[in-house]
């Protein structure tokens, strides 16, 4: 594959839905596919996702539609949303639920053979297919299966086991390929081609223990953001009502296991208080994520409720069918058994919100191309489609829609490129670029410092979940934004403990932490200067949303000093904003 | 009586090339510890039980709650994923070794890429036209679903190859994780179109009839997967379809 030529080529980063879906559609195309990522694709933290993926095919007669879809989907992200794609991925997403069934998931069933729907939060409707409570892993094995089968057809050709370290960008700034490291040899190479899509998901690992993997740093999103690429909503993280808490993660109990009949519950004056369902008597166990986080922050930290005194409540299952358990929820039954070693079909889980998804992400337009020529995103790396609050069981279906869109896009951009100018040529930057990115492999090789950089993370990560997680404080915001610029003084003497040139993987959870402190100084800021409370954002100091002065995007641009904020206009031409009220 | 340390022994190799050796760390203990978090502990602060200094141990990781097969490792001498390893469930000293069925990269890190490569010989996909939207795929009762589901959660682990006696560096046994994989496209209504070729790339030499039958890759399944199911059913394809006698 040497031979092919850089106009037919597209280069994606990361193995997840919207990576593998953005594969499979170049593929499809005609285009060549060099396919990047930190784990064989398989092993992607798409597969983690437990409940489902919502689509409007009222197969059971409540009524509902993807305009209906839609406009939850606006109402549950207060507005943030830009609305045009938002509808239009509603629309889309009965398509990628059929596509992946003739793929062959094996979504539950109803008697009838037909696929089964379930309810998640922030709706009434049945809209949810599901596989068990493995959905996103037996959507990525799909994907996964079907990439396969492109790369041994020759399209596609994967370069797993590799960390992206950077874009190539000419005199123009227009891209021409992407550095990356090997993580066994440790080498730096360059790789060129017409477009390149990052699909690197999100960034939870900023906050230290969050729902996701370890590859979610945000480190590819970081390190193009510090070379042009804008961020935006960067401030919007998603807080899940439900986890296990770990040391080294906190496990996801599924909204899933709420929309089967879970139910959320304290002890209050010696008897079980079901504080959902008095509190918000329409959606109970299932209002939207950030308002059941807020109320369990409620029930724990003001009202000092929760269970012996601790930051815990019960989700509780032990009242429901055991068929419903075993075919429908096994999956988060088995981590909630495996990892707290206790059995929920027989005593109620002990829960705790957790950081869970990046509705925030790199800038892209409506077509999922940045600001930079030629780099597009997909996937939660982007920050389109869930505003200021994503809903249950649409995240999967933004991998998809968001997939599809930036690979035709890619494919409309290198078509016009050709007719503009050779897309060849910049053999002279992708040397320069290899040659910069070696000199920091080789000034963190030789650092002798005193910082060990996974104990520097864990500070942040701290750090990032006491002040600018589910309640935020200006105070506490601007003693954060200060507390980072001491930990990025301190990295300056960093000392990995290893110099070998051989699976060195301190050197490159290093590279990644850089990426991490910048990007929480973007989140961090924007949060400051969000003087309001839209979805996930909550300030008591600001409890109201302020449409007038921040119904906008926050546009984050990359500045040495700091990030530098402005704000955009959102996309309101279908739904007047109302008061967000469940 | 409440545990203050936890030791750990673990086989280290710096490259293939180089020799293993043993290293030995003491660790705090914390309730709800498991090898993950032991491994955490170490990179922080890379220093023997005798106070010398070493490097981080390497390892695969990645959704820390056994979805994904990154961490998968023998501990206590049972191939498992280390992040479902929970440390009050270990016995002390905790032995930590890489996969010996697999080519070793450095330390814990194995080279599992052979079983992805298996996947491809077999064609382990459901063969659709193309993903435009064509509408919905063919009905299926729960009950299919239901089977199906248990075999389509392998996360190519290698835990049944690495327990599997007739997986070894004398034999080319492919080992019973793509065997089942057969199994589940054969079964898929589209999949069944290319069950002939599937079936043949299990007739050869290390095939599905190399399987001795230990039962290992049942007893390790961190999924509980029927492999050994999945074995039969595929050995009586071959046998129907040497007969002439296997359905379309």
């Amino acid at each position: 594959m040497s031979e092919i030529p850089v106009s037919k080529k597209v280069i994606v980063i990361g193995g997840g839905l919207a990576g593998l879906m953005a594969t499979i559609k170049l593929a499809e195309a005609g285009f060549h596919v060099d396919l990047f990522s930190l784990v064989p694709v398989k092993r992607s933290h798409s597969a983690c996702a437990q409940g489902g993926m919502n689509a409007s095919v009222n197969t059971k007669g409540e009524g509902d539609s993807p305009q209906i879809h839609f406009q939850e989907t606006i109402h549950g992200g207060d507005y943030l949303a830009n609305q045009p794609m938002a509808l239009e991925m509603c629309k889309r997403a009965s398509g990628y639920v059929y596509l992946l069934d003739r793929m062959g998931v094996p979504f539950n069933r109803t008697p009838e053979g037909l696929i089964d729907f379930r309810r998640f939060g922030g709706t009434k409707f049945h809209r949810t297919a599901f596989a068990g409570a493995t959905t996103g892993q037996q959507l990525l094995y799909a994907l996964d299966e079907q990439t396969r089968r492109h790369e041994v057809e020759g399209r596609v050709r994967k370069f797993e086991g590799w960390e992206f370290l950077s874009a190539i960008l000419d005199d123009k700034k227009i891209i021409r390929g992407i550095t990356a490291m090997n993580l066994t040899r440790m080498e730096v190479a360059a790789f060129r081609a017409g477009a390149v899509i990052l699909a690197t998901g999100g960034c939870g690992m900023i906050f230290g223990q969050s729902t996701n993997s370890t590859a979610c740093t945000g480190s590819a999103a970081g390190a193009v953001f510090q070379q042009g690429a804008w961020y935006a909503n960067g401030e919007f993280i998603q807080v899940h009502p439900t986890a296990v808490p770990g040391e080294d993660k906190n496990r996801l109990i599924s909204e899933s296991i709420r929309g089967e009949g879970g139910r959320v519950w304290t002890y209050k004056d010696g008897k079980p208080w079901y504080f959902l369902e008095e509190w918000y008597p329409n959606y109970g166990n299932l209002v939207p994520r950030d308002i059941a986080t807020r109320a369990i922050f409620k029930v724990c930290r003001e009202l000092k409720l929760g269970v012996d005194g601790k930051d815990v409540v019960y989700l509780d299952v032990s009242h429901l069918a055991r068929h419903v358990l075993e075919e429908k929820l096994l999956g988060v039954i088995e981590i909630y058994e495996k990892f707290a070693g206790q059995d929920p079909r027989k005593v109620p889980m002990k829960v705790f919100p957790s950081v869970h998804y990046t509705m925030g992400g790199m800038y892209v337009n409506d077509k999922q191309m940045s600001n930079v020529s030629g780099l597009l995103a997909a996937g939660e790396c982007d920050y389109q489609y869930h505003g200021a609050n994503r809903l249950g069981a649409n995240s999967l279906l933004s991998c998809f829609y968001g997939g599809e869109l930036a690979a035709q896009t890619a494919v409309e951009y290198i078509k016009g490129k050709e007719k503009e100018e050779p897309v060849s040529g910049g053999e002279r930057v992708c040397e320069l670029e290899v040659k910069r990115q070696n000199e920091i492999n080789e000034h963190l090789l030789a650092a002798r410092g005193k910082e060990n950089p996974f104990s520097l993370w864990e500070e942040m990560g701290r750090w990032m979940t006491e002040n600018v997680t589910v309640v935020r404080y200006n105070d506490k915001l601007k003693k954060t934004e200060e507390k980072l610029l001491e930990i990025q003084e301190r990295y300056q003497d960093i000392n990995l403990s290893d110099m070998t040139t051989w699976v060195n993987q301190p050197l490159v959870f290093a590279r990644d932490l850089w990426n991490m402190i910048v990007l929480a100084r973007v989140i961090t800021r924007g949060a400051l200067l969000r003087d309001e409370s839209r979805g996930s954002h909550y300030k008591p100091e600001f409890p109201n949303r302020d449409d007038e002065k921040f119904l906008k995007t926050t546009v984050a641009r990359y500045t040495p000093e700091g990030p530098e904020i402005s704000y955009e206009a959102v996309d309101t031409s279908l739904i007047q904003p109302k008061p967000r009220v469940y | 009586m409440r545990k203050e340390k936890i030791t750990l022994k673990i086989k280290r190799q710096d490259s293939p090339q180089l020799k293993p050796r043993w290293e030995t760390f003491s660790l705090k203990y914390r309730p709800g510890m498991n090898i993950i978090t032991c491994l955490m502990d170490i990179r922080k602060n890379p220093r023997t039980l005798d106070g010398m200094k070493t490097t981080p141990v390497k390892w695969e990781q990645n959704c820390l709650e056994e979805v994904c097969g990154s961490c998968t490792m023998i501990i206590n001498g049972r191939v498992r994923q280390a992040c479902a390893a929970l440390v009050d469930k270990l016995e002390d000293p905790i032995t930590v070794e890489p996969m010996k069925k697999f080519p070793l990269v450095c330390d814990l890190v194995v080279d599992r890429s052979s079983m992805f490569e298996t996947l491809k010989h077999a064609k382990a996909w459901v063969p659709i036209d193309g993903t435009y939207d064509v509408g919905p795929g063919p009905r299926i009762e729960p009950e299919k679903q239901q089977e199906m589901y248990q075999l389509t959660r392998c996360m190519t682990c290698g835990c049944c190859l690495e327990a599997c006696p007739q997986v070894n560096a004398h034999s080319p046994f492919i080992g019973p994780a793509v065997i089942s994989q057969v199994r589940l496209f054969n079964a898929n209504p589209t999949g069944r179109s290319n069950a002939r070729e599937r079936l043949e790339s299990l007739m050869i030499t290390g095939g599905a009839q190399d399987c001795g039958n230990a039962q290992n890759c049942v007893e390790v399944c961190p999924l509980h997967i029927p492999l050994t199911t999945s074995i039969a059913e595929i050995n009586k394809q071959i046998t129907l379809k040497l007969l002439g006698m296997l359905k379309e």
